[in-house]
């Protein structure tokens, strides 16, 4: 029994035993009866301190298709809002007998935490600004169908590098799958300080559009614009936004790919988002093959290390 | 009642050798080697450092207000476990302490714990609000020497220019907490590759070192005693070698955590690694650790700030921030640092001692006897405080170092026990 917490140091064969487990199940989602047996009698808990709709019920059709039960608890109407501790609502749904507990909080770290306390195994759905694995692996299936291998591909991620999470997952496992990563953003919406990051940088869309083989679009948060991140929407569209004409641009068997929500207008066009680059409804079918890979993969009492 | 103290490296006055301290009804009656003298009781300091007592200049008391974290008895005795005899308690307690009647509650706490003599630090703004004065003459009149609004910088130059001019004049010391609040503002940890990794937003040195180099300008300006508070970057280690270059009225203190650890043991995501300033990088600590060398930092100055457990075992970005410190202070400085036996009760007693305005801090002929027993060799692992609060990095760390007896006018306030 394993965590599932972070791609930053994620073994590349271990990224890609993961990844060829995934494929197997996206064979089995495609059965007349698309569950298999594997998790039967085991209780996988899913614990969304903070808001989601997709994440979580990729999670929970994930689990089902192995025929766990699921235990649910999300924070809107919880004890949380009477003011009880992370610690004691995590212990509290621990006490309910759970196998296994995944773990989304708009605070970094706080999957890591749950882990210590309740020494079950924990997969992160999300922390704050800083890891989203379960994000990365599908988006590295979603690639890796499309061109048959990620090594090699020019990557350029663009958008709110800084306060994104899917940025941070996604930079680990397509670099340590061979991914040449190019981050492109006003210096505003990228970290502080990129020492250390497998990354090259462009400060305009245009300046890599030509180049790459998948442009991996980040959801620009509206109220961000005008505030002290950039000056406004349009101008945000102006450099960054991928519209019609750009996507024309792009090589002919270049992809466009964004974990969602999308914000059509601003960092996507309705055209492109509904165009044949489009990767965006086959990322989220991956997810829950992903996701049934990394449970199976957690609660499989053969993996003797943490996968990372 | 006479005690003496024999045998040990006795640090006094610029000097050390070995000597035989007697002390008689609370002051410090002779001083030098093999005192052919009886006492009622003989502490055998052979092999140790016998110095002035510990002054800490910044400490959080937690009292009034937050008494579940710590209060000015446990706080005290947490004190004198950790060598010290005299503590500047905080004043962002609840209320914070903006007028003479607060400061004299926290006086009169002090002095019926009497573990250690607390000296209250005041308010530069009433209620830490950062607008208005706090009432200084009242504040000065219950004992108040150094004021601060200590947790936030006073941000506002206008305001903190009128306070140099008005403390200036009566001879008080402004203290400041340098952090601008629109560079740091979100942020939880050092702004640095750390951070960027973690997704965790940072507190760029530049909070610290645009605070502390439009304040010198004030200084210059105001001519005000200007003290920096817990100076954590190599910029303003260096902003302050400048000032004290140019002859300002400037002096400063380092926390032993920064001199110790850096912005890496926030990726254990563990709350104890969280405090403001934050840690930083390895080069700020090598430049801390030069400065409080060479003088350009005076002082060490812990920073204690007591936290219950369940308010840290939160996630990282949701936890309090401060950590606990008195009672590892010393041990953590002669760890890290290497200081010889003059300068390290240079930094630990007589400087701050001198900042507190009492010339505090020595240990002489006919002074309080207000004496540390240092053993600079004994290597001894954290694993439980006097302090009410167990918020420690240093929990289960070897460190090199112990108290083996504190003595506050005369008292035996600690004594280690015997293993």
């Amino acid at each position: 029994m394993t965590d599932f917490l972070t791609t930053d140091g994620l073994e590349r064969v271990r990224a890609e035993q993961l990844l060829d487990l995934a494929q197997g199940f996206v064979e089995v989602l495609e059965r007349p009866v698309p569950k298999v047996p594997a998790l039967r009698g085991k209780t996988v808990a899913l614990l969304f301190f903070e808001n989601s709709t997709r994440t979580r019920m990729s999670f929970e059709k994930a689990a089902k298709a192995l025929s766990a039960d699921t235990l649910n608890f999300s924070a809107g109407g919880s004890s949380l809002s009477k003011g009880e501790s992370l610690k004691d609502t995590t212990m509290t749904i621990k006490a309910m007998g759970p196998h296994l507990m995944v773990v989304r909080h708009s605070a970094v770290g706080a999957p890591w935490r749950v882990s210590e306390w309740t020494g079950l195994p924990v997969v992160n759905a999300g922390d704050g600004a800083h890891q989203h694995p379960t994000q990365a692996l599908l988006d590295a299936l979603t690639a890796r169908q499309r061109f048959g291998t990620v090594d090699g591909l020019r990557v350029a991620i663009v958008g709110d590098v800084r306060h994104s999470r899917v940025a941070r997952s996604n930079v680990a496992l397509f670099s340590t799958l061979g991914a040449a990563v190019t981050l492109v953003a006003p210096r505003t919406l990228l970290p502080a300080d990129l020492d250390g990051w497998p990354v090259d940088v462009a400060h305009g869309i245009d300046d890599v559009l030509e180049d790459v083989d998948i442009v991996y679009l980040l959801r620009i948060q509206q109220e961000r614009g005008g505030g002290e991140v950039f000056p406004s929407i349009s101008e945000y569209v102006g450099r960054f936004g991928l519209t019609r004409e750009r996507a024309r641009r792009m090589k002919p068997e270049a992809v466009v790919m964004h974990p969602g929500p999308m914000n059509r207008g601003v960092e996507i066009s309705p055209a492109v988002a509904d165009g044949t680059r489009s990767l965006v409804t086959t990322q989220v079918g991956n997810g829950i093959a992903v996701r049934m890979a990394v449970l199976l993969d957690c609660l499989s009492s053969q993996a003797k290390s943490s996968i990372a | 009642m006479t005690i003496l103290l024999s045998g040990g490296l006795v640090v006094s006055g610029g000097d050390a050798s070995i000597s035989d301290v007697l002390i008689d009804g609370g002051r410090v009656a002779l001083i030098g080697p093999d005192l052919p003298v009886e006492a009622d009781e003989v502490i055998d300091c052979a092999g140790r450092w016998v110095g002035p007592g510990f002054v800490d200049l910044h400490v959080h008391l937690r009292e009034p207000g937050q008494e579940w974290k710590e209060d000015i008895a446990s706080g005290t005795r947490a004190a004198a476990a950790g060598g010290y005899t005299t503590v500047v308690a905080m004043p962002n307690t609840a209320p914070p302490i903006d007028a003479g009647h607060l400061a004299r509650y926290v006086v009169d706490r002090g002095a019926e714990a009497g573990s250690a003599r607390v000296l209250p630090a005041g308010c530069i703004t009433l209620g830490r609000a950062g607008v208005g004065l706090a009432h200084f003459d009242d504040l000065r009149e219950a004992g108040v020497h150094l004021f601060t609004d200590d947790g936030d910088a006073v941000a506002d130059a206008g305001v903190l220019r009128r306070a140099m001019e008005y403390l200036g004049e009566i001879g008080a010391v402004v203290a400041q907490h340098a952090e601008d609040p629109g560079l740091a503002r979100g942020g939880h940890m050092h702004e640095g590759a750390v951070s960027a990794r973690l997704g965790l937003a940072g507190l760029p040195s530049l909070a610290e070192e645009a605070i502390v180099a439009r304040d010198l300008l004030l200084v210059e300006l105001t001519g005000c005693s200007y003290h920096v508070q817990h100076v954590s970057t190599a910029g303003a280690v260096a902003l302050v070698a400048e000032a004290k270059q140019a002859g300002l009225p400037v002096t400063a203190e380092v926390a032993p955590h920064h001199v110790a650890l850096d912005h890496t043991l926030v990726e254990s995501m563990d709350p104890v690694a969280k405090m403001y300033p934050p840690l930083r990088t390895p080069g700020d600590v090598a430049a801390l650790q030069q400065g409080l060398i060479d003088g350009t930092i005076d002082c060490v100055a812990t920073d204690h700030a007591p936290h219950s457990a369940h308010e840290k075992d939160v996630p990282f970005e949701e936890a309090p921030r401060g950590i606990i410190g008195l009672e590892t202070a010393a041990a953590v400085i002669n760890t890290c640092v290497s200081l010889e036996p003059v300068t390290f009760f240079e930094r630990m007693s007589v400087a701050p001692g001198a900042i507190t305005g009492q010339r505090l801090g020595q240990l002489s002929v006919g002074g309080p006897a207000d004496i540390v027993v240092f053993d600079p060799e004994a290597e001894w692992t954290p694993s439980a405080f006097v302090s009410r609060s167990a918020n420690s990095p240093w929990l289960g760390r070897p460190l090199r170092g112990t108290v083996v007896a504190t003595l506050y006018a005369g008292a035996v306030t600690h004594r280690k026990s015997s293993p």
